[in-house]
């Protein structure tokens, strides 16, 4: 063996125990999103640093395809097989279309799950939703309720999307149900705005004629939010009404600063990152099991529990407001 | 003189050896070479075999339409609706599949869908004598189309357990099923292209249509049959891509046909037509593949990627040409 031939497997096997080295005291997580260079997922990625800073042994590996397509995320998450990583968290593009290669990928044995958009049940151990149906339908009157006079009750009415919108209409009936232990808000009315703007702020427009006397309009939709919140403005009568909801912060930065909405919620994407980050971590450790009923530890944010399709709910809607807008605006 | 199709008639031949070791495809294989290495060395995990086998699917079933479009392109046309074949292919598949069919059926039926939408193209281009590339830009949105009416937002999930065995099988140790289709489609069309008359004709037409013509060649009959081959080959595709997927959504492969095409210059096919090799397909699917799981073991962003395999292209494409006049 020449003399560069013994250097270089000298340097081979150094490198080799380095990386062996390196994998002992390193869990590596891949957080796998939708598509590259989206804001909301960005801001998802730092939560997820943030969650490797406080747990110390952790990478993060953050990653996804150019474009939204199942395709392109299978040929990510087979490259993250490829290099034996111990956690994938993915956001997926498709719920059935990854379940072949994500069920590859438990069998290798690396921790699987979902967060923000989900896998079928067979191609994850557990999946986060941001919040729950129950959590957010508290939220939107409770955003109502907290800005109105605390005695008396004041008419309030709902701007939704259609009378078909699955996920408005499930708000909206847990928010009737939590509704009693709100006495100062009294829902006057529901209208659909169908989701299109100039729709929704006809029926904005309507409903403030309709009631003189409304004081909020909730809209859990991030299109009648913005709209109600124009219709308001142009009415003159930002102070008056109040616009609250489910908004996106970039789009309601300028109603917020106007005063047409005092305030209003959305998933927080950081928080939403970084729990993820924290369940793969523990359910890679083995010191949590993914199974109906268990409960999580995610570090600052508390815990989850899993319901009995293996499903958590993260936390209440974040609320946005004059104080943290301008920096969540640039981000999503 | 410089006809059209910018090729060149040598006044005298050169030797078989040098002219093989100038060709395409050894500058292909040279790349394919350099750039396995440089993987292996780049990341420890690219040579194990497993994840070589897992590799593989990042380009079979888009080699396996290039083959075909290798041929069309080299008679002067394009395909451009595969991407959209393979969708509807897939959607059919699907329907069959709710409706309770068995694999057998299923197989029929993908096939069957690639060669009427095959057939379709032909008609139009062959018969009514339309530009090939009009022709699919607008097939490529009608077929997707259907399968967008049909599903919606919806998907089609269940398929039959036998059916994954397609494209999640393996026919020996790491040879996955698909490696296997990929080798005989390969094989196949190198023999139809290299070792046929209809070869011939399929390059004679490239190279001079009229003349092809004149010469007693059956022209419209044979670019007929060429788009028969990719819609074909784009059905066995959809039964490979649906049975690994495992489910079908009407965005299904979208964004194949350009990759395709990519595969088919890189191998070395001239776009204007009448010249390219079976070989240079199969080693240009080859690097494509490689570069992109290489880079991907190394976490690099797909953005930065699809830059990388831009500037591939354009370099292997410019390389030759650069050589030639630098030596006027």
């Amino acid at each position: 063996m020449s003399v560069i031939g013994k250097a270089l497997a000298t340097a081979a096997m150094g490198l080799a125990l380095m990386t062996t080295a390196a994998q002992a005291e390193e869990m590596r997580i891949a957080l796998v999103v939708k598509a590259l260079g989206i804001g909301f997922f960005e801001a998802a990625n730092k939560g997820a640093e943030e969650a490797a800073k406080e747990l110390g042994d952790v990478k993060i590996i953050y990653t996804g395809p150019t474009d939204t397509t199942a395709e392109g995320q299978i040929e990510v998450i087979n490259s993250l097989i490829a290099q034996k990583v111990d956690a994938i968290a993915v956001s997926a593009n498709d719920t059935d279309a990854l379940v072949p290669t994500l069920k590859k990928a438990m069998d290798r044995g690396i921790t699987v799950i979902s967060w923000d958009s989900g896998v079928a049940p067979e191609g994850r151990q557990m999946h986060l939703n941001p919040s729950s149906s129950s959590l957010i339908g508290n939220m939107i009157i409770k955003l109502a309720a907290d800005n109105l006079p605390k005695d008396g009750t004041s008419e309030v009415a709902v701007l939704s999307a259609t009378t078909t919108s699955t996920n408005q209409n499930t708000w909206i009936e847990e928010m009737n149900k939590v509704a009693p232990n709100y006495p100062n808000v009294k829902v006057v009315g529901t209208v659909y705005g169908d989701d299109l703007a100039d729709k929704s702020y006809r029926e904005a427009q309507g409903l403030m004629q309709t009631y003189p006397n409304l004081k909020a309009i909730i809209a859990p939709t991030s299109v009648g939010i913005v709209a109600a919140a124009q219709a308001v403005t142009d009415a003159g009568k930002v102070g008056q009404v109040n616009v609250t909801g489910l908004g996106l912060p970039s789009e309601m930065a300028g109603h917020v600063k106007s005063g047409a909405s005092k305030s209003f919620a959305i998933w927080n994407p950081i928080d939403l990152g970084y729990s993820a980050t924290m369940l793969a971590y523990h359910l890679a450790k083995k010191d949590a099991e993914a199974k109906p009923g268990a409960s999580i530890a995610i570090g600052r944010m508390g815990e989850v529990k899993l319901d009995d399709k293996n499903e958590a709910a993260m936390a209440d809607p974040f609320v946005y407001d004059a104080g943290n807008i301008d920096q969540f605006s640039s981000i999503f | 003189m410089t006809t059209a199709t910018g090729r060149q008639i040598p006044d005298r031949l050169t030797s078989p050896l040098s002219r093989a070791l100038k060709s395409w495809e050894a500058l292909l294989l040279v790349v394919a070479v350099a750039i396995f290495i440089a993987n292996s060395l780049a990341s420890p995990y690219f040579l194990d075999p497993w994840n070589l086998s897992d590799a593989s699917f990042n380009f079979t079933e888009k080699a396996m339409i290039a083959f075909a479009m290798a041929m069309l392109i080299i008679a002067g046309e394009i395909d451009l609706s595969v991407g959209s074949i393979i969708a509807l292919a897939s959607t059919v598949m699907g329907a069959a599949a709710a409706a309770g069919m068995g694999t057998p059926a299923l197989v029929v039926l993908g096939l069957g869908t690639g060669l009427v939408c095959g057939a379709f193209n032909g008609l139009l281009v062959a018969r009514f004598g339309l530009p090939s590339i009009v022709v699919t830009i607008g097939t490529m949105s009608l077929f997707r189309g259907i399968s967008y009416i049909a599903l919606g937002d919806g998907a089609y999930t269940t398929y039959p357990d036998s059916f994954a065995w397609f494209g999640q099988g393996y026919v020996w140790w790491v040879i996955t099923v698909e490696l296997v289709i990929f080798a005989l489609a390969a094989l196949a069309f190198g023999i139809l292209l290299h070792r046929t008359n209809f070869g011939r004709m399929v390059y004679a037409i490239g190279n001079n249509a009229t003349a092809a013509r004149f010469s007693g060649i059956r022209v419209e009959k044979i670019r007929f049959i060429l788009f028969l081959l990719t819609g074909l080959m784009s059905g066995i595709a959809s039964i490979c891509l649906t049975s690994r997927l495992g489910s079908t959504r009407p965005s299904i492969a979208s964004g194949f046909e350009l990759e395709v095409v990519t595969i088919v210059v890189l191998g070395g096919v001239s776009i204007l037509g009448g010249s390219g090799s079976i070989a240079g397909v199969v080693l240009a699917a080859l690097v494509m593949g490689l570069v992109t799981f290489g880079l991907g073991l190394l976490n690099v962003p797909g953005i930065v990627m699809s830059i990388i395999m831009g500037l591939l292209l354009i370099s292997v494409i410019a390389l030759p040409r650069l050589w030639t006049m630098l030596r006027k």
